[in-house]
């Protein structure tokens, strides 16, 4: 009894963390190039790696991470109920999420939309053309909104097909039972790789909203709020700045004051969320700039093969635009 | 129990109330409700400051906000303007339809290779045998899969069919049967047959009653057979045929997506439903027909012996002395199997079939009211397995062997 009402109003998540020794990250079950677990049982992906971020900011260490993999049904209340410390698992940052549920965004790791795909053999082109499909999509996501919404006010008839797990909405859609999967841009390049010719399937253009994906934390704990936002913000400054795992040892000698109060030889922005001053001289070290974890995962160089786009950095005609370190 | 009960009675009540066993009985009887109401307590009061440290809304007005989403399946009327109660109700009938038909096939089935089991044909008793020990021993959940994916891989695409009898037809999007449509007048086809089952009701009693007095029998089956479907057909045709059927269209031109069966025409039965209802079946007929079979077994062979050597025929001994005899034995288990059907079919979100699980879970997502949630699922639950407990009670009673 006692241990648990202490646990609940006395530490802060930094101090939990610090005391077990490791993150518990919240990811998807199994999403390539976001959070995707291997043969051997080790996650990778864009939202894994900005957990493995936030272990290097605090340890110094890549690998002091867990990870709990989520559906989507089961995310916010791990998340408040502290089964985990952060969530990086592609959510979208919507304004009930954000005030009702208790939780803070920390920011957005990847711009997505949503979109849908469909059989190359329809000859569908538009998806104003859907009318009368049936739609398999993933329960208890905005992604069921979107989509009720979209068919709704374009008069379009349709029936909607919801499962719990990513893998079941594969499974029927490449089975036939469903016209169109529907579901962010970004999921449905990586799970047209598990259908059985992904070349037989093609997204079509209309992007019917906005999907703001990032990490979100519990609200009331702002220090951990900062160091979840601060680990983000660190990894699109560091491209920015040019700084990345190859060269930031020389970096840390750079005369860019800006360079060098990110990697912590000017000021003491560490200390002032509570870390070390070389917090994110650690995580470009370990994990890499912001470029670096996009390039690995969903870059043009691997199977996803998507392209920077709108989530180029603000200077190169993207909205990518991380506050200073000053 | 028994033993204390009577030293307590036989000796006079000792002078220290610290060793009177009553006294002690009440204290711990006490102790136990004062822990567990402070347990509860301690849980309620937990959860409301957490609930508000966090900032989590808590009560029941999100019920009556839009819900947003759709569904595949509902018996009410519902869209996506429909509150969120109302899709909770929708995932409860969904729920209360797989369940009930479930039960249904499941005992019959259950039935019939629990007596195959029992047969003298040694094909059939081993096939009873094989299906029994295959399908208990492999998990629900994978059976359901089974189910589900092997219907949509082996059926045909969406813009093909098989048609039974030209009526029904099946492809991947479903079974689909023709919907009747009720005009004015068909209320009398309710009226009648609400009638028949009242007669029929009198006259089984009545034939009970008269068998007893005079040993004359009445040929019961047959005249409530005829009641219940003759007077709903005659009522049928006195007012006028008021009932017609809607035909599942099958569309084969224009834009290859409104190509196939039409949305909202006839009746669609989905796949998911199917499948979950088949995997639910013949997962709990296995359990059943071994009930059934341990039924009967529990029946001395020198009931039936007793019952040839007074002339009664093999169906008649079956019916009038062995069943009713194993009955008492196989209701108290079979309804447990009930309630764990309508508990696993909770399983149906993994399979897109919009159950209370699956309609609440995406409530719970779009509102984060998880405790109101779950709360719901519990009390629904609870609630279902209690009144199939209680009327499974209330039939065991009825069979049960009356003493005289």
């Amino acid at each position: 009894m006692g241990v648990a009402a202490t646990t609940a109003a006395g530490a802060t998540t930094l101090e939990d963390v610090k005391a077990k020794g490791f993150i518990q990250c919240g990811v998807s079950q199994g999403l390539p190039g976001f959070s995707n677990p291997d043969a051997q049982g080790n996650w990778t992906g864009l939202d894994v790696d900005l957990c493995r971020a936030m272990a290097a900011a605090v340890f110094g260490d890549a690998s002091a991470v867990k990870f709990t993999p989520l559906s989507a049904k089961e995310r916010f209340t791990a998340l408040q109920s502290g089964e985990v410390d952060v969530l990086s698992r592609n959510t979208t940052w919507t304004m009930s999420r954000d005030t009702q549920l208790g939780l803070n965004f920390a920011g957005v790791n990847y711009y997505d939309g949503q979109g849908f795909m469909v059989r190359k053999d329809l000859g569908v082109t538009s998806a104003l053309e859907l009318s009368g499909a049936s739609v398999c999509t993933n329960t208890g996501t905005t992604t069921e909104l979107n989509v009720a919404d979209y068919f709704r006010a374009n008069n379009m008839p349709y029936e909607i097909v919801a499962f719990e797990k990513a893998d079941e909405v594969v499974g029927a859609y490449d089975a036939g039972r469903c016209d169109v999967y529907t579901t962010d841009a970004s999921g449905l390049y990586a799970q047209r790789l598990k259908l059985t010719s992904p070349g037989d399937h093609v997204v079509l253009p209309e992007v019917i909203s906005k999907e703001p994906l990032g990490p979100v934390v519990r609200q009331g704990d702002d220090e951990w709020f900062n160091i979840t936002k601060w680990t983000l913000n660190a990894m699109i400054n560091a491209e920015e700045l040019g700084v990345t795992s190859e060269n930031v040892d020389e970096m840390k000698s750079s005369d860019n004051p800006e360079i060098k109060r990110l990697l912590g030889a000017e000021g003491s922005f560490g200390e002032a969320i509570g870390l070390s001053n070389d917090w994110a001289y650690n995580i470009v070290k370990h994990v890499g700039n912001y470029e670096e974890t996009f390039n690995a995962n969903v870059g043009p160089d691997t199977p996803l093969g998507i392209s920077r786009g709108i989530n180029a950095l603000w200077s190169d005609g993207g909205i990518l635009y991380a506050p200073p370190v000053r | 129990m028994s033993v204390m009960e009577q030293d307590s009675a036989g000796v006079p009540a000792r002078a220290s109330l610290f060793n009177d066993p009553k006294v002690r009985g009440i204290f711990y009887q006490l102790l136990l409700v004062v822990v567990l109401g402070l347990l509860g307590y301690f849980i309620v009061s937990n959860t409301i400051t957490n609930l508000e440290r966090q900032n989590i809304a808590s009560g029941w007005g999100f019920l009556s906000n839009t819900a947003g989403f759709g569904t595949n399946q509902s018996l009410v009327p519902y869209s996506e303007t429909s509150s969120y109660g109302r899709a909770i109700y929708v995932g409860f009938l969904n729920t209360l339809l797989v369940a009930g038909v479930g039960i249904f096939c499941a005992t019959v089935i259950g039935f019939v290779v629990g007596i195959a089991r029992l047969s003298n044909n040694w094909v059939i008793n081993r096939l009873a045998y094989c299906y029994v020990e295959l399908v208990r021993n492999i998990p629900l959940l994978l059976q359901i899969f089974f189910w589900y994916f092997a219907v949509l891989r082996s059926i045909p695409s969406k813009r093909e069919k098989w048609s039974f009898f030209d009526t029904f037809h099946l492809n991947i999007g479903g079974l689909r049967v023709p919907k009747p449509i009720w005009e004015p007048g068909s209320q009398w086809i309710g009226y009648a047959l609400i009638i028949g089952f009242i007669a029929s009701f009198l006259i089984s009693r009545w034939a009970r009653k008269r068998q007893e007095a005079t040993g004359q029998q009445f040929p019961t089956l047959a005249t409530v057979l005829g009641l219940i479907i003759g007077l709903p057909l005659i009522a049928y045709f006195i007012a006028g045929m008021p009932v017609s059927l809607e035909h599942p269209n099958f569309v084969e031109s224009g834009p290859i997506l409104l190509q196939g069966f039409e949305l909202n025409v006839g009746i669609n039965v989905i796949p998911e439903f199917l499948a979950l209802t088949a995997a639910l079946a013949i997962y709990t007929a296995s359990f059943i027909a071994e009930i059934v079979r341990a039924g009967i077994q529990a029946v001395s062979h020198g009931q039936t012996e007793a019952a040839h050597a007074l002339g009664l025929r093999n169906g008649q001994t079956l019916r009038l002395v062995v069943i009713p005899q194993a009955m008492r034995v196989i209701i108290p288990p079979l309804t447990s199997q009930y309630l764990n059907l309508t508990k696993n079919s909770s399983l149906a979100v993994a399979i897109a079939y919009p159950d209370l699980v699956s309609m609440g879970g995406t409530v719970l997502n779009q509102t984060g009211q998880a405790i109101e949630i779950i709360g719901i699922w519990m009390m629904v639950y609870l609630s279902l397995s209690l009144i199939t407990s209680a009327f499974m009670n209330w039939y065991n009673q009825r069979m049960a062997l009356v003493e005289r």
